[in-house]
């Protein structure tokens, strides 16, 4: 690594003390020779193992289930249904008024993807709760399932989740979150040529070191105490005591040494089940995602689809740019609602656009429920807009970097939420990708700098 | 039937801190008898490295080396609240936590140290290796160490402070969109030079070069750690990854490492990273948040340098052989 310590010299002082130093981690030693104890290093005197029944289908009705079988299977010590949760129907982010509660703990009636937890059984061993597990019967009546967004948002289509009431996201503003900047429909009138491309993406899995878990110990006092590997301690805690129904006094939460998140351990799934666990049999409790499970049942990356229309001029300005956003939620809302609204926020990119039109869209399907991770709102809509700008540049036969040169924002641009540009830096950026990479450009280019003129 | 290069080039941005604000954390910091420091929290290491430099953030603002400088965290019994470590926030929204409560600690263990000195706490100054000096006069000065004893069993004081950040919450006009998302943001520019075979569809990413600017590098060396593993991150993401191969059939998903794709060792980018800093008006000392944006520019720019090599555009992540051999197809079949 280099730092390029000549641009923006002047508005830094480097003569610090600990700041900018290199500093040693403390925690590295630990962690490279496995020293370093995380949530299920702990391990407590009659702790039962908690395996979840999930749903082999994509969408169904459940007519019964029967667990008899599973509760008389040796070492089993509890089997809990939706009924034993007190708040089964339940949203994450209701903590900053973003509803409907729309998922369950525990499946009541219906299953809406394929891996949806129905029943959990604790037992004294991974193997008898697993065992047991797989003598859970449940009958279910299968549903046609909606796979795909278009599809989704289709008159007609089955309802992926009643408390929705259709398959998309409803926001203040409809049916979608739109940006509405200048005229689009006149630039794009005025453009020599228009372009308007799609873009997709699949799944992907944030594929931690450590899976996903905690354990679960109840108190002398009438508390609970979870080790958990949370990526955010009170808002699990928060969520948790909702769920739960039970003061958060009553809570003690103790985590912060994680093997990796990226994301996937902010969707509150194993924590409540498992206090509720601890809470019924009065034994510590561990749940630990399998890596079957972390891989194929915790919420990955969502898929999107992705269509951008832009209108440019032979010179290299693009004069319109339309993006419209599809979020594959999956069944579930959990921050898939947060991370349309991000991608909102995030077009047309960094580039100063006059005329722009945005409508992302949080779209439901009987998918596994997508949710947070790395870049997530942002992430692909900058494979899309960064494939359109190569695009573009040939189309209009101009050089890719140079035609970036040309519409990137600086200081004082306005941008289409509305918001002036402050603390640019891409044309620096580029500039030095220019030289690093041997990829010259135009000297106009590199004479160009991110700072408001006159100021 | 070839090996084909080409090279292909993104920019990007990256907002820091949640979408839209309305995130806090907060954060207490104490000192212990002998001027030892404790900073107190809930926020989560991911294994970015969040204690460490929660560690040089505090140490900076008191004006004592780091390693005075003890991060308790992630104890809800103890910790004040914190949003979580996620949406890069957590260096920009705990640091500045952070600084406000040393500031507060440092105001008191300055004003002990001028009833010890006899002078005003407004002409004293810390040299950053645990002493208290009058500024101009050095060799008028007194340890932390002994500041802290004077404040615990003498004056009767805490030194002491709280901390805590948040960007107010900005809510969307509907038909507009006016917003403001962010306060700040991270930037780069990645350049990635494939090669293609195009007989069988495999891309090799031969080398990337990316420039990052963060707003402050608080920790060079950490830095480093997150950027180049967010890069790799990036050419996985492009090529490799996804949990539903053929979906809506559910049958090939991965479940392990083996089958799930990612590159190994032996299929990593010759990786260069180059970071610019221009300070952020609120970061703590100008950082911004780079958590997430350092794995993005990979993953457009190793699909125009895909495009860049044998002429067809896959549009659809991840950029696989299979993909790539059909598009071959296609074009040569006109």
């Amino acid at each position: 690594m280099e730092l390029r310590k000549d641009y923006f010299a002047d508005v830094r002082n480097d003569g610090l003390h600990e700041i900018g130093q290199p500093r040693p981690r403390l925690d590295s030693p630990g962690h490279v020779t496995g020293k370093t104890a995380y949530f299920a290093d702990r391990n407590f005197p009659g702790m039962l193992h908690l395996k979840m029944v999930r749903s082999p289908h994509h969408h169904a009705r459940i007519r019964s289930i029967d667990t008899s079988e599973a509760e008389r299977h040796p070492g089993v010590v509890r089997v809990l249904t939706a009924k034993d949760v007190p708040h089964n129907v339940y949203t994450i982010l209701i903590l900053i008024q973003v509803g409907p509660e729309d998922e369950t703990v525990l499946a009541d009636g219906k299953v809406r993807w394929k891996g949806e937890a129905v029943v959990a059984v604790l037992a004294e061993t991974e193997r008898a709760a697993q065992e047991a597990a797989a003598k859970v019967k449940v009958d279910y009546e299968v549903l046609p399932a909606v796979f795909d967004m278009e599809e989704a948002l289709k008159p007609g289509t089955p309802l992926v989740n009643e408390y929705h009431g259709q398959n998309y996201y409803l926001y203040d503003s409809g049916e979608c979150r739109k940006v509405r900047f200048g005229d689009v429909e006149a630039g794009f009138a005025g453009a020599d040529h228009i372009l308007e491309q799609s873009y997709q993406s699949s799944p992907i899995e944030h594929a931690p070191t450590e899976t996903t878990g905690c354990v679960v110990v109840p108190e002398s006092n009438d508390r609970f105490t979870c080790y958990t590997n949370t990526q955010a301690m009170f808002f699990t805690l928060d969520n948790s005591s909702i769920i739960l129904q039970m003061p958060g006094s009553k809570l003690h939460f103790v985590g912060g040494t994680v093997g990796g998140g990226f994301g996937g351990k902010v969707d509150v799934i194993v924590e409540p089940i498992a206090i509720l666990g601890a809470k019924l049999t009065g034994r510590p409790v561990s749940f630990v995602y399998s890596r079957e499970e972390e891989m194929q049942i915790s919420s990955p990356r969502a898929a999107e689809k992705i269509v951008i229309k832009d209108g440019v001029m032979k010179d290299g300005r693009i004069v319109a740019r339309k993006v419209t956003g599809y979020t594959d939620a999956g069944a579930y809302s959990r921050h898939s609602p947060y991370g349309a609204q991000k991608g909102a926020a995030h077009y047309p990119g960094p580039y100063t656009i006059p005329n722009v039109w945005i409508d992302t869209y949080c779209v439901y399907t009987n998918r596994t429920p997508s949710s947070a991770m790395r870049g997530f709102g942002v992430t692909i809509g900058d494979f899309a807009l960064e494939v359109q700008m190569d695009k573009l540049a040939r189309l209009i036969g101009m050089d890719p970097l140079e035609f970036r040169f040309i519409n990137a924002y600086r200081d004082g641009d306005m941008k289409a939420h509305r918001q002036p540009t402050e603390g640019a830096a891409l044309i620096e950026c580029m500039q030095e990708a220019s030289r690093a990479a041997d990829w010259p450009v135009a000297e106009k280019y590199m004479a160009m700098s991110s700072y408001k003129k006159g100021a | 039937m070839a090996l084909r290069r080409g090279r292909g080039v993104a920019a990007i941005n990256y907002p820091t801190g949640m979408n839209l604000g309305g995130d806090p954390t907060q954060a207490l910091v104490h000192s212990t008898p002998t001027g030892n420091f404790m900073v107190t929290l809930s926020s989560v290491d991911l294994g970015q490295g969040m204690k460490q430099i929660m560690a040089q953030i505090c140490a900076e603002t008191i004006g004592v080396p780091t390693d005075r400088v003890v991060i308790d965290t992630a104890d809800t019994d103890t910790g004040p609240h914190c949003m979580g470590t996620f949406a890069s926030r957590g260096t920009h929204r705990a640091g500045n936590a952070v600084i406000q409560a040393a500031k507060e600690a440092r105001q008191v263990m300055l004003e002990v140290a001028a009833e010890e000195l006899e002078v005003n706490a407004s002409d004293l100054e810390t040299d950053g290796q645990g002493n208290i000096q009058v500024k101009g006069a050095p060799q008028k000065s007194i340890s932390i160490f002994d500041v802290a004893l004077s404040a615990h069993f003498k004056r009767g004081r805490s030194i002491s402070g709280r901390g805590m950040f948040l960007i107010p919450r900005s809510y969307p006009e509907k038909e507009t969109g006016a917003m403001k998302p962010s306060t700040c943001y991270a930037h780069a520019c990645t350049v990635a030079e494939v090669e293609v075979d195009d007989e069988t569809g495999e891309v090799t990413v031969l080398n990337v070069k990316n420039v990052f600017e963060i707003g402050r590098a608080l920790n060079p060396k950490m830095v480093e750690q997150q950027l180049v593993g967010g890069s790799w991150m990036g050419i996985s993401h492009a090529l490799y990854e996804t949990t539903e191969p053929y979906y809506p059939n559910r049958d090939h998903g991965g479940t392990d490492f083996n089958q799930y794709l990612m590159p190994g060792p032996g299929d990593l980018a010759k990786t260069e990273i180059i970071v610019l800093e221009r300070p952020s008006a609120d970061g703590p000392f100008g950082a911004k948040g780079p958590g997430e944006m350092c794995a993005n520019p990979q993953i457009p720019a190793v699909a125009n340098a895909v495009f860049d090599a044998v002429g067809v555009r896959i549009d659809t992540l991840p950029i696989t052989p299979e993909r790539i051999l059909r598009a071959l197809k296609a074009q040569a079949a006109g």
